[in-house]
Formats: C-alpha cells, sequence, structure tokens
C-alpha cells in the first residue's frame, strides 16, 4: 500500500465565505491517477467533492485542471510523476467557477460557437462520394482536429484575463482548424468573426497557451496563420 | 417546466445524428446531456467506421451484401437479418455525408478515404482518422448541431421518463449547474445514452457508461433484448483497461505470449490476429489460463515494435500516446502488456430499425438500444456506423410520428408536476436515510461479480453465485443513503442513483447469460460449449420485476439472407 496526499482547493460560492484547502490521505495499490484519487476521497472521505469525468483516458476534455501549478488532465496524470510531496489540486485558474474543481464553461463554448466551427461550403454541389482531399491537405488539419476543447490554453492566457471579449487560443484554434480545411469555402463569411477587436490581434503570441495544452497543441501556430490570412485577404481578397 | 416537441437524452453520436435529422425536418428538439456533447464516450472510438465503399485496393469488389454477411456472421447468426442489411446498405451514404460535413478522415494518394483491414471482415472496408475516428465523427456532429441551433441543455442528468397513461411525454432531470430538478416536456423522447461498461470492473468504457439510460426505459415497463451478450475486447491495457484498438492489429500488431509464439495460430490459422473479438479474446484467456501468460501472470503482450516509428506515428499515434501515459510503456520499443477488457454492450432497450420501443413516444438508439445488428457479436468499426445510421432512422420516425398524430401532446403540467415530485421524494428519502449499507461498497461488489461470475466463460454454479450475490445487493440497496444532499454538482447524489439502474442492469445479464443454455458469439458457456440453434436461435427478452430478478420472454430472429452456418475463421 502507498499513500498519496491531496491538497485541495474548495469552495461553494452558494455557501462558502471564501475558498479553502482540505488535504486527504488517498490509500492506494500499485498506480494512482489524480483522477481516481479524487473519485477515493469522493467516495470515502467527502461526498461533497466535485469535479468534471467522463473518459479517463485523456480523449474527452473534462478533467482539465490546475496540478501542482501546471495545467494538466487528473485522467492523464499519474501521481508517481509528482514526484512526491503533496498533491495541490485547483480548478483552472481566470475562471468563474461552479463549484470546487468545476469551472464555468459556458464564455468559452459561446466564443467556440461563434467562430462558426463548422465546414461552409456550397453542399448543393457536393460530389455524390467523397469529396477528395489529397493525404498532404489533410496533414494541414493533424494539430487543429485534436483539440478536445478542454480549456487550458483558454485559462491560461493573458489575453482572455484582461479582455473578456477576447475569443482565446481554443476557438482560434478552432476557425484556424476550418479556414485550412481544402474543404471548406468560407471565404470572407468566417473572417469578420477573428478579423476583428476579439480576434487574432488581441494575441501577443506569448505563447503560454501552447505550454499549458495536455494535448501538445499549438494554438499560437495557428493564430499567426490567422493574422497572415487576414491580412492578404484584406489586402488582395484571395481565399488561402 | 421546459417544452420541446422531441427531448433527446444523451448527446453521443446517436443523440446528436438524430437530433440534426428532427431539426432539419423543423421539429423544435432539444438535446440533454450528462457531459457538454464534445465529451460523450462515442469520441473515444479509435479504429473506425465499416462501410464498403471499396476504396482499398484489396476491397474493389467489396459490397453491402458482403458487408451483411459478415456482420451476421460475426453475429454467430443472433442478429436481425433485415436490421442488417439496412444498415450495410445505408453505410456508404452516411460516410459521405460525414465526410460532407467535414470529418477528416484519413485519405488515399488518390484522395479518397482510406480503410483498414478489421477483424471479421472479410475485405479492408473500415473507413478512419488515424485512430481517433471516433473524436473526430463526434466532433463533426457536434459541429453541425451547434450550426443547426439544436438546444443544448448541458450538464442535466436525467433521472426519469415521465409516463402518461402508458405513453412517455417528457423526462425529469436534475440541473447540475444551478442544482434542482426540472421537468422538460414533449411529444416525443428519444434515449441516446450508450453502454452499460461500468458494471463491470474492467471496462474500457467511460465513467458516465453506467447504462442507467437504459435502466430509465426498463424500470418504465420496456424490455431489455439480449442483454448476456456482452463484448470483451481482445486487447485493454493491463493496468487500466483503456483500450488499444483493434486497427493495432488492423495495421498489423501480433498478439504474443510468453513463449513469444503468435498463438492466434492454434486458434483462427487463416486470420490469425484478425479474429472476430469473442474468438480472440477467448483465445487470449486460454493462454492465460494454460499459464502462458507473461511471466505467467494475467496478461499477454501486443507488439507492435515491428511496424516502426514511422507507420506508429502516422496510422496509430494516439495508441502510442495512451501506451506511454497509461501503461508507462512505448509501443515503437516495447511490447505492450494487454488483457481481455469488457468493451461493449451488444443488448440494450428493445427497438426495431426506427427506434420504436414497445412504449409509445419512447424511443432508443445507439449503444444503449438493441436493434439487433450485433448479435451475439459485434464486429469492430460497426457500432459507429449503427449510431449513425439508426440515429438518423430514429429522427425521421420521430419526425413521421408527429405528423401523423404524435404532435401536441405533451405531458399535461399536472404529470410532469407528480414525475418531478416522484424524483424528489426519492432523493429526500435517501438523504433522510440513516443508511447501514454504504452505496460505493455495493457498486464495488456488484462491478466484481459480473467481472469474475459472468466474464469471458462461464458456468451454471459460478452465475448462479453470481445472481445470488447481485439479489443480495438489490436487497440491501434500500438500506443506503446521500453522504451529501441538494447543491450544484451533487456527485454522490447522481452516483447514487445511477446505482440503482445498474444493479437491474446487471441483474438483466446475470440471468439472461445463466438461463441461455448454449455457447453463442461472446456468451461463451463451459458447460454447454456448442451453439444450440434449435431451442436458443432466439433473441432474450427481460422485463423488470421490482422485487426480485426479470422475467424472460423470448422473441424471434429475422432470418432470410444467410442460412445459419457453423462459424469458422
Ligand atoms: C474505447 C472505445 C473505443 C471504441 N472504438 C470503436 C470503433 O473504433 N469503432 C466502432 O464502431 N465502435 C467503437 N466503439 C463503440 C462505440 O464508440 C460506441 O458504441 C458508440 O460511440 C456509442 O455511442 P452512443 O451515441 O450510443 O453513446 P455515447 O457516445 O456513450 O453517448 C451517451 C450520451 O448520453 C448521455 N447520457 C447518458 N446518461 C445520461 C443521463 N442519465 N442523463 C443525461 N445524459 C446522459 C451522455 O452524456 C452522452 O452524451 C468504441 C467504444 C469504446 C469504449
Ligand atoms: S499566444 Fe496568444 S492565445 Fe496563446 S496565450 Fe498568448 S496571447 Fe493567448
Ligand atoms: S488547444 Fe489544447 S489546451 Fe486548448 S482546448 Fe484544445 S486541447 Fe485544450
Ligand atoms: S476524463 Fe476525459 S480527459 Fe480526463
Amino acid at each position: 500500500m502507498s499513500e498519496a496526499r491531496f491538497r485541495i482547493k474548495r469552495f461553494d460560492p452558494a455557501s462558502d465565505a471564501a475558498p479553502r484547502y482540505d488535504t486527504f490521505v488517498v490509500p492506494y495499490e500499485g498506480s494512482l491517477s489524480v483522477l481516481e484519487g479524487l473519485f477515493s476521497i469522493q467516495e470515502r472521505d467527502d461526498g461533497s467533492l466535485c469535479f468534471r469525468y467522463c473518459c479517463r483516458a485523456a480523449v474527452c476534455g473534462s478533467c482539465a485542471m490546475y496540478i501542482n501549478g501546471r495545467y494538466r488532465l487528473a485522467c492523464q496524470t499519474n501521481v508517481s510523476q509528482l514526484h512526491g510531496g503533496d498533491i495541490t489540486v485547483e480548478p483552472m485558474p481566470h475562471l468563474p467557477l461552479i463549484k470546487d474543481l468545476v469551472c464555468d464553461m459556458t464564455d468559452f463554448f459561446a466564443k467556440y460557437e461563434y467562430i462558426k466551427p463548422w465546414l461552409i461550403r456550397d453542399e448543393d454541389h457536393d460530389p455524390e462520394g467523397e469529396i477528395a482531399q489529397s493525404p498532404r491537405a489533410r496533414r494541414k488539419l493533424d494539430m487543429p482536429i485534436d483539440c478536445i476543447l478542454c480549456g487550458c490554453c483558454y485559462s491560461s492566457c493573458p489575453s482572455v484575463w484582461g479582455e473578456e471579449n477576447y475569443l482565446g487560443p481554443a476557438a482560434l484554434l478552432k476557425a484556424y482548424r476550418f479556414e485550412v480545411d481544402s474543404r471548406d469555402e468560407a471565404g470572407r463569411q468566417r473572417l469578420p468573426d477573428f478579423d476583428n477587436e476579439r480576434g487574432v490581434y488581441r494575441c501577443h503570441t506569448i505563447t503560454n497557451c501552447v505550454e499549458a495544452c495536455p494535448k501538445e497543441l499549438n494554438p499560437t501556430e495557428g493564430i499567426q496563420w490567422l493574422k497572415g490570412a487576414a491580412v492578404r485577404r484584406r489586402l488582395f481578397g484571395r481565399r488561402k | 417546466m421546459i417544452r420541446h416537441q422531441l427531448v433527446i437524452v444523451g448527446g453521443g453520436l446517436a443523440g446528436l445524428r438524430a437530433a440534426v435529422e428532427a431539426k432539419g425536418a423543423g421539429i423544435d428538439v432539444a438535446v440533454i446531456s450528462q457531459v457538454h456533447p464534445g465529451r460523450s464516450h462515442s469520441g473515444a472510438a479509435q479504429g473506425g467506421i465499416n462501410a464498403a465503399l471499396a476504396n482499398n485496393p484489396e476491397s474493389h469488389d467489396d459490397t453491402p451484401e458482403k458487408h451483411a454477411f459478415d456482420t451476421v456472421k460475426g453475429s454467430d447468426y443472433l442478429a436481425d437479418q433485415d436490421a442488417v442489411y439496412q444498415m450495410t446498405q445505408d453505410a456508404p451514404q452516411t460516410i459521405f455525408e460525414m465526410e460532407h460535413w467535414g470529418c477528416p478522415f484519413s485519405r488515399y494518394d488518390d484522395g479518397r478515404i482510406a480503410q483498414r483491414p478489421f477483424g471479421g471482415a472479410g475485405y479492408p472496408r473500415t473507413c478512419y482518422g488515424a485512430d481517433k475516428t471516433g473524436h473526430y465523427l463526434l466532433h463533426t456532429l457536434v459541429e453541425q448541431a451547434y450550426r443547426r441551433q439544436v438546444a443544448m441543455y448541458i450538464e442535466r442528468f436525467v433521472t426519469s421518463l415521465i409516463v402518461v397513461e402508458g405513453e412517455c411525454r417528457g423526462v425529469v432531470a436534475y440541473d447540475m449547474i444551478r442544482g434542482g430538478f426540472e421537468a422538460f416536456v414533449a411529444d416525443a423522447v428519444i434515449i441516446a445514452t450508450g453502454g452499460a461498461g461500468r458494471t463491470y470492473a474492467n471496462t474500457t468504457n467511460a465513467i458516465i457508461s453506467t447504462g442507467y439510460g437504459a435502466a430509465m426505459a426498463y424500470h418504465a415497463g420496456v424490455p431489455l433484448k439480449d442483454m448476456e451478450f456482452v463484448q470483451f475486447h481482445p486487447t485493454g491495457l493491463y493496468t487500466t483497461n483503456i483500450l488499444m484498438t483493434e486497427g493495432c492489429r488492423g495495421e498489423g500488431g501480433y498478439l504474443i505470449n510468453d513463449l513469444g509464439e503468435r498463438f492466434m495460430e492454434r486458434y483462427a490459422p487463416t486470420v490469425m490476429e484478425l479474429a472476430p473479438r469473442d474468438i480472440t479474446a477467448r483465445s487470449i484467456w486460454t493462454e492465460i489460463l494454460e499459464g502462458r501468460g507473461i511471466g505467467g501472470k494475467d496478461f499477454v503482450y501486443l507488439d507492435l515494435r515491428h511496424l516502426g516509428e514511422r507507420k506508429i506515428a502516422e496510422k496509430l499515434p494516439g495508441i502510442r500516446d495512451l501506451a506511454i501515459h497509461f501503461e508507462g510503456v512505448d509501443p515503437v520499443t516495447q511490447p505492450v502488456p494487454i488483457v481481455p477488457s469488457h468493451h461493449y454492450t451488444m443488448g440494450g432497450i428493445d427497438t426495431d430499425v426506427d427506434g420504436v420501443t414497445a412504449m409509445p413516444g419512447l424511443y432508443a438508439v445507439g449503444e444503449c438500444a438493441c436493434v439487433s445488428v450485433h448479435g451475439a457479436n459485434r464486429l469492430g468499426g460497426n457500432s459507429l456506423l449503427e449510431t449513425i445510421v439508426f440515429g438518423r432512422r430514429a429522427g425521421r420516425a420521430v419526425v413521421s410520428f408527429l405528423a401523423d398524430g404524435g404532435a401536441g401532446r405533451p405531458a399535461p403540467e399536472a404529470a410532469a408536476r407528480a414525475a418531478l415530485g416522484a424524483v424528489q421524494e426519492r432523493v429526500d428519502r435517501l438523504s433522510r436515510a440513516a443508511a447501514t449499507e454504504d452505496a460505493y461498497d455495493i457498486r464495488g461488489e456488484m462491478i466484481v461479480t459480473m467481472k469474475q461470475n459472468f466474464g469471458i466463460f462461464r458456468e451454471a454454479r459460478q452465475m448462479q453465485e453470481g445472481i445470488d450475490k447481485l439479489l443480495s445487493l438489490k436487497e440491501r440497496l434500500p438500506r443506503i443513503g446521500l453522504r451529501h444532499a441538494g447543491g450544484a454538482f451533487n456527485l454522490d447524489m447522481i452516483r447514487t442513483i445511477e446505482l440503482e439502474g445498474m444493479l437491474d442492469v446487471a441483474l438483466a445479464t446475470a440471468v439472461g447469460a445463466f438461463k441461455r443454455t448454449e455457447s453463442r458469439g461472446s456468451h461463451a458457456r463451459t458447460d454447454y460449449p456448442n451453439r444450440d440453434d434449435v431451442h436458443w436461435l432466439e433473441h432474450t427478452l427481460a422485463l423488470y420485476r421490482p422485487d426480485g430478478p426479470p422475467e424472460l420472454a423470448g422473441k424471434p430472429v429475422a432470418l432470410g439472407m444467410f442460412e445459419p452456418q457453423e462459424r469458422k475463421y
């Protein structure tokens, strides 16, 4: 039997005057992820603890948190990686809080929706079979399509903290995902959504977002590309 | 009280596809989901989705008929053949539609959708996006739902159905964000809540795949079908049961025992590692039982090293990440310890090809339903297909139902209030109870019982013990209580309510398995090793009985295209 000590930031805005940290000792055998540790606490020690979860395999983006001062997915973080000592678990900072480790993601998804996150094309002229796409064109999508919308990048971005309307790295990465898709024909349709005071110009390439991303994606690269595309379109009216 | 024409419980592939269909026909539809739809378990699917596109050079003469045959044979002849044919016929169109909506499938040099070999399939017909196919398909449908402005109630946990004079007219849900319960009234309800993997201790499924949605229908009197058929996937990671896709073997991976043998040679000499899942899982388990697990332990190796770093990076990048993060081994340089793990719930709410259930106004689709297209053993790549094909059909069926007199009859306010009151009372009772039993203990004992007594190999005595155990847990259940009452994001309450459903779903599996005195597909009995078409070429229906085990009945299988034969690979 091994033991891990969890120090968890607790706050229920409905009933608590101020946040506090609670400490729990979790016994375990073999291996323990932070998410498993949280479940053990919720089941055995404190039924009021709450956090988000679903896949427990780092693909759904539910369990993003701030663990020992870093953005991580709780399910993907094994306590053995944390090199002993207390495991400090906090909600993603700079986001409104619902309770304990659960942040309010309403704005995050509203911004996602704002950039028209779907393929835009003249569907009446679609072929019966697939729209051809070369492996080379498809490769451009490799990075942005792996985004799991966990929100780590968004929470880490100083431009989001400073300007609540800024769309932030995840939404812009999604815009990029469609803009670089050879099948997308949005042209100028999606442009006003990111070529404005809410969009790409708020990004000062501080790359906190790149550091924060648990899927090792690069939102900054996407944003830089969008900046270039916006300039090209303004100057030449060209699509890609 | 919230009102919509159609309420869909579940925002995975099945629920979203139904929503997009109904919304497109002008229906006022709402999706209610426990997690943001983009976080649904469909997103965890890795390997791919089947359709006879004949894009792979080796599959140029593939057809939907051949796809249907492989599916029926894979099902050990328990699938309904008309439903299978419907699905395989619709498959190519389904793939093209998802592609037109932006799904980033992997491609061949000529720009067409790439296809890989999968177990039990005569041709390479599994379309894929690297090893993240479910994530790409799910995000594509989420995007289409946003595009069509489908109303979404996110982080609402549905607790029960509102039934008025035997017809389903809405649901009650717990609002996880604000706390408290709400009634949603509607003309029709579709349940699309996914599988029941978490009734087993060793599952690849998400933590929210509890089977609770199926239990809601079951408790309301709708039969569950074929629950004894539970798929064990050959390759779950040893420590966590996280899936390593069949695509690993489709791309050429080997299964290796302690002696370094590719042991599948003994069990399926022609197709080797690409035998269907039931056969491969049993082969691995036999190796382990006979002491040829690695170091005599209960796992074998999935060896991908010979594929090389480049192929792994291109075709199986997610697998590599998972193995590194969750098992601490890099498949490029090390073999991966794997063990057969509970993976898929073939059974579910009894429906026809349009998602219609025994209760007017109630539809079901996706893994929580049983059409049945998988019969006694599902082929890899057919489940994603099922969710989208039958999601669309269920959406369309509701549109016709509303047009043909089903519209304008949501639950009256009094009925909604009564249903709301019933849930509230149930929860109040749980919060007041002086608990003498612990819900998490019961949950723990249940999942271990399912793993040990209703696993890959089954036998009467062991199953009888398992049933006795489950019944004793059911008897203890009324003595549990909540540790935490009220408020937002009350996980204790959600997980306690879930348990009540899970236990009944588990019992349906257990009793169905005990009664079926034959071996078919995933249901392998050491005391009845042969398939028995004379007595058992029929579906099992389980009817809920509050105070004991379910009552079972049979239902004929739709045959007609393919004569049942012995299944050899
Ligand atoms: C790891 C893994 C890999 C897989 N890979 C493949 C593959 O490669 N190919 C293939 O064909 N199949 C695969 N499958 C199977 C396939 O992914 C699933 O069968 C399918 O995605 C199920 O989809 P669904 O829409 O029915 O349910 P899910 O995607 O599970 O969605 C269920 C939805 O219901 C909601 N819900 C559930 N209960 C409630 C409630 N009480 N209240 C409110 N909302 C609720 C959830 O929030 C969720 O939105 C895989 C399965 C697993 C586990
Ligand atoms: S690079 Fe741009 S988006 Fe990323 S953190 Fe910095 S300002 Fe934010
Ligand atoms: S870019 Fe990375 S950090 Fe940001 S939402 Fe996507 S997966 Fe999360
Ligand atoms: S639970 Fe899905 S990413 Fe952690």
